[in-house]
This record gives C-alpha cells, structure tokens and sequence, in this order.
C-alpha cells in the first residue's frame, strides 16, 4: 500500500506531509523515482531530507539540512492557502463515498465512543491542496457510506459540490488501500474502483465498503512491490517498523 | 521556576505551554501540577503528553486544541477518557470541556491575538464539519470582494510558557529549529515566561539578531532549566525521548500507572533536578550530534 502510494508522486512536486503511512510513502518517493520532491511538513520543515525516518512530523532530522524552517503562520497562510502545495497526503479512520475523512470522531460529537485526535492540519490541507491522496486500509467499519465527522472534505459534502462550497483545490483524487485503488469519478464526485492488486476479487473490494462501489469497465491491475522497494522499506526507511506494522488509532492528521 | 510559576500562573487563567513537538517546557507543567494549580484553560495545538498530564492531575476544567494525539504513537488516553466520559482521576470530577479547531485555526487565533485583532479570517472549513462542533469558528463577507471567509476568534492567553535554547537575562530569546507558533502565542499573552538551555550575555544574542524571536519587553520571567523540554526535544541539544512517547501509552491507559508515574516523576521530586537525577543516562542516549550552522556577516 505504501508503495502503491509513492508511485502516485511525481518527480518535483510539492507534497504536504502527513504524519503515518504518507510519511513514509513520501520518502520512499524521494529514495526511488522521485528525487527532487519537495517535502513540506505542517511543523514549518520545508525542502526536509530526513537521514532517518520521521518519528513525527515534528521530528528534529527534518530540520537538519532543510531548505527552509518556517514558523505555522507561514506554512498555513504562505504556502498552503497561497496555493503553493500541489499534493496532500492524508490518512483517516474514516473515509466516505465521496471521499470525506473522520479523524474526530466515532459516534455522535457530544457523547463520542471513540475520540480520535481531530484535524490537526487535515481540514485545511483537503481544502486546499490541488489535488489529495488518501491512504486507508480497506474494511467496513472504515468505509461507510457516510463519515460519522466530516473532518476533511471530499468531493461532496452534505450534498454540496466542492464548487458550491468554495473549496479551492481539487480533492480527494484517489484512495490507496490494501485491496485496489479508488479514484474520484469526475462527473458524480463517487469513489470508484479503478484497478485491484493481484489476487483480489472486486468483490473482496465491495465486501469491505459500506455503499455500492462503483466500478470502471476495466480494472487496472496494481503492479507488485518491487524488491527494491521492499528492501528500501523494511531495511533503510522503516527498520523498526514504527509505520509498517498494524496499530491502532491516533495516527492521521 | 518555583517563582515563576507561582507569581505568574493563577487559578482560572488561560495558559498556553506552546512548542511544536519541539521544546515543550515539561519542566513548567511539571511545576504547575506541584504547586496544585486548578480550573485552568489550556489552549495548545496539539495537547501533547504535557497537557494529558495536567488533564490527569486534576488542573484543567477547559481544553482548546486542534490535534490531541501521541505524536508518532497513538492516544492521549488521559484526554480521551475525560472525553469520552470516564471521569475520576485526579479528583475530576466534571467532565472536561472542550474547544475544537483544526492547525490554521489555533494559528490564526494566536495570530489575532497577537496583532490585538478580534477574529482572524481564514478560507477554510467548507464542506467540514467543525463549525457545527464548534460555534465559535463563524463566517464574515469581504467587504471587497463579496467572497464568504471563515473566521476564528482571537485567543489571548493570561500567560503563555516557552521553552528556548538561549537567551539573556533581560529574556531576549533565540531558538532554531521548528518555530512552531511561538512567536504569536507570546506577543498575544498577556504574560510570557520563558525557559532556557542556556542564560547567555546580551552580547551572544546582539550577535546574530535574526536568530531572536521574542524580545525582551513582552517577558516576564526568564527561567534557566537545562533538558527543561524531556521528554520532548531542543534542537542541537538533545533529541526526543521517543522510548517515553511509546512508553505513555501504556502509563496513560491504566489510571493507577498514571498516578503512580505522576506521584514518582512529578510530586516525588522538588523540582527539575530531581526529576534528571532520577533519569541518569539521559544526556547519553540523547545528547545531539554537532551540526554547526556557517554564520553570516551582518556588518555593512
């Protein structure tokens, strides 16, 4: 997933960097095809070339050989609602059919069953970047028809377009997930399978989304990791498996 | 630091111990859960472990924030069960309330503040959900353009805690490194301490002016308190405890090992000497490795 994930960056874009799995999906990008990519963490690191993994994104290595270390004021205002970020990657606890993410809460507001961490930099960054990833592993209970918390909007909120509601940047693009990637369709704003990775059934996909998945006539095939890529992850990037392994809540924003 | 927190923190006030990962003065809200301080506000991006243990040791009635996780970790489970309902610890006994944004919001609260403005417009929270949580985030019209902004309130702390690598004595203060919102949150305050690494002459900050970010004449206190920021980081001086970060999820999750740990490292010991002597084998796991910077020449 990860890797799938990577492969979306191109070589020299602007990426605002989310803590978690983008995290590393981003610099796995960097370490392979995409060298000249620009880093940009909320934390104010701007151009980061971490020598280690990122703890966090507040996470001193970014700092040491940066391009640019700036204070919040700035990364929000001069960078990212200046328009100056071209990709956004985010994670979630819950992702919806057109794409909105919960990071806040499970179950009503006042009263939650679960509270999860909140925005953090996630609300302005679905707003504005020019076009949004999400990463999410697939199940049912992370992919209901509707979001229990719009905390980053997608591509239709409480039945209103991005047009309508005034949001600058394109959106949700695509879901990376663990089964097969979404990609937002252009006409209806719905996540829609586009291409499964090897072995999967699209009913494996639907099985584990709370509405009728829309699909492409043709399903794309998700190239396999590389070895390379593999080795990178698991060796270079992310030896103690602080990302790779499975955890629970508390790790978007 | 004793000093400082009791003639500058009070009862009531809003407090803002800011700091993005990097330098979050533990030191002074380890200071404040000792002299017992109650019902206070704490506003903060992201509540960090520091906030989960003020929350745990009875002292905050409000909480304003936009991310309350473990940073790289998981929850804050101190925060989360005064959320979610399950109430006791510390003698709380009502439930915490709370004040939601998202970053650029907290930022831009800290910006009007700063700049003694009443709101702060932003183009943000379209299609979200968070107006709805929190009424205080609302909209106003352009009056040039017509275009319907959101707006945030200006947050005026009583006081606001930063930690910094140096300053001098008047409380001329320079860091590096992550800036996080600092800068705003202590021109917005309406007292500001400031705890450092290092004390330095005047003359080491007039040196290298760019390098300072609050002055002098917004401080109140300069507190001297080297590893002030541990288990967070001060960069150039030593990195994150990150084997704490990991370790607080299960201390927060268990009430009793919360307490215990609060008992051990907070109340057990007088103050920030007492909580390293009882950590020998810090310096050596987390000292940082030189990195020097080249230096310019600011003559003309």
């Amino acid at each position: 997933m990860t890797v799938v994930a990577a492969r979306e960056l191109r070589d020299g874009e602007v990426v605002f960097v989310g803590i978690g799995l983008p995290n590393l999906a981003c610099n796995l990008a960097r370490a392979t095809h995409a060298p000249n990519l620009v880093l940009i963490y909320e934390s104010g690191a701007v151009g980061a070339v971490p020598e280690r993994v990122p703890v966090s994104i507040g996470d001193p290595a970014l700092v040491t050989g940066s391009l640019m270390v700036c204070g919040m004021a700035d990364v929000f205002q001069l960078f990212l609602q200046n328009g100056k970020i071209e990709v956004g990657f985010l994670g979630g606890a819950q992702v919806d059919r057109y794409g909105n993410i919960n990071t806040t809460v499970i179950g009503p507001y006042e009263r939650p069953a679960v509270r999860l961490p909140g925005s953090g930099g996630a609300a302005e960054i679905a707003v504005h970047a020019q076009r949004t990833l999400i990463i999410a592993k697939l199940n049912a209970r992370a992919f209901p028809e509707r979001v229990d918390f719009v905390t980053s909007p997608g591509q239709r909120s409480g039945g209103r377009t991005r047009r309508e509601l005034g949001l600058p940047g394109a959106g949700p693009v695509k879901v990376i997930t663990d089964k097969g990637i979404l990609e937002a369709d252009g006409t209806t704003g719905e996540m829609t399978l586009m291409a499964l990775y090897p072995g999967v059934s699209p009913e494996d996909v639907q099985a584990r989304v709370g509405w009728p998945l829309a699909r492409r006539d043709r399903l794309a095939t998700v190239d396999p990791p590389s070895a390379r890529d593999l080795r990178l992850l698991r060796e270079v990037l992310d030896p103690k498996m602080l990302y790779l392994k499975p955890k629970g809540d508390g790790k978007t924003a | 630091m004793r000093d400082a927190v009791s003639r500058f923190v009070r009862d009531g006030d809003t407090v803002v111990i800011e700091g993005f990962t990097h330098l979050i003065c533990f030191a002074a809200g380890h200071e404040i859960i000792r002299q017992g301080r109650r019902d206070l506000t704490l506003a903060r991006l992201t509540p960090d472990l520091i906030y989960d243990q003020l929350i745990a040791a009875g002292c905050v009635r409000k909480l304003v924030f936009s991310w309350a996780g473990n940073p790289g970790v998981g929850s804050l489970h101190a925060f989360r069960r005064a959320v979610e309902g399950k109430r006791g610890e510390g003698g709380n006994t009502r439930a915490l309330e709370i004040e939601e944004y998202s970053h650029f919001g907290m930022v831009a609260r800290f910006s009007a503040g700063a700049a003694r403005l009443p709101f702060w417009p932003l183009r943000n929270y379209g299609g979200t959900d968070l107006p709805r949580a929190n009424p205080r985030i609302k909209t106003v019209a352009c009056p040039y353009t017509g275009e319907t902004l959101a707006t945030v309130p200006a947050l005026n702390p009583d006081v606001t805690i930063v930690h910094a690598q140096r300053a001098d004595a008047a409380g001329n203060t320079q860091m590096w490194g992550l800036l996080g919102v600092q800068k705003e949150a202590a021109f917005a305050s309406t007292r500001v301490i400031v705890v450092v690494e290092e004390l330095v002459e005047e003359t080491v900050i007039r040196s290298d002016p760019n390098r300072t970010v609050i002055p002098g004449m917004i401080v109140s206190a300069v507190v001297v308190e080297p590893w002030g920021a541990h288990p967070s980081y001060a960069q150039g001086y030593y990195d994150r405890d990150n084997d704490f970060y990991v370790a607080w999820e299960a201390i927060s999750r268990d009430p009793a090992k919360l307490g215990r740990y609060l008992e051990e490292f907070v109340h057990g010991v007088p103050d920030r000497a007492g909580y390293l002597a009882k950590q020998p084998g810090l310096a050596a796991r987390l000292k940082a490795k030189e990195r020097l910077s080249r230096g310019v020449n600011y003559g003309f």
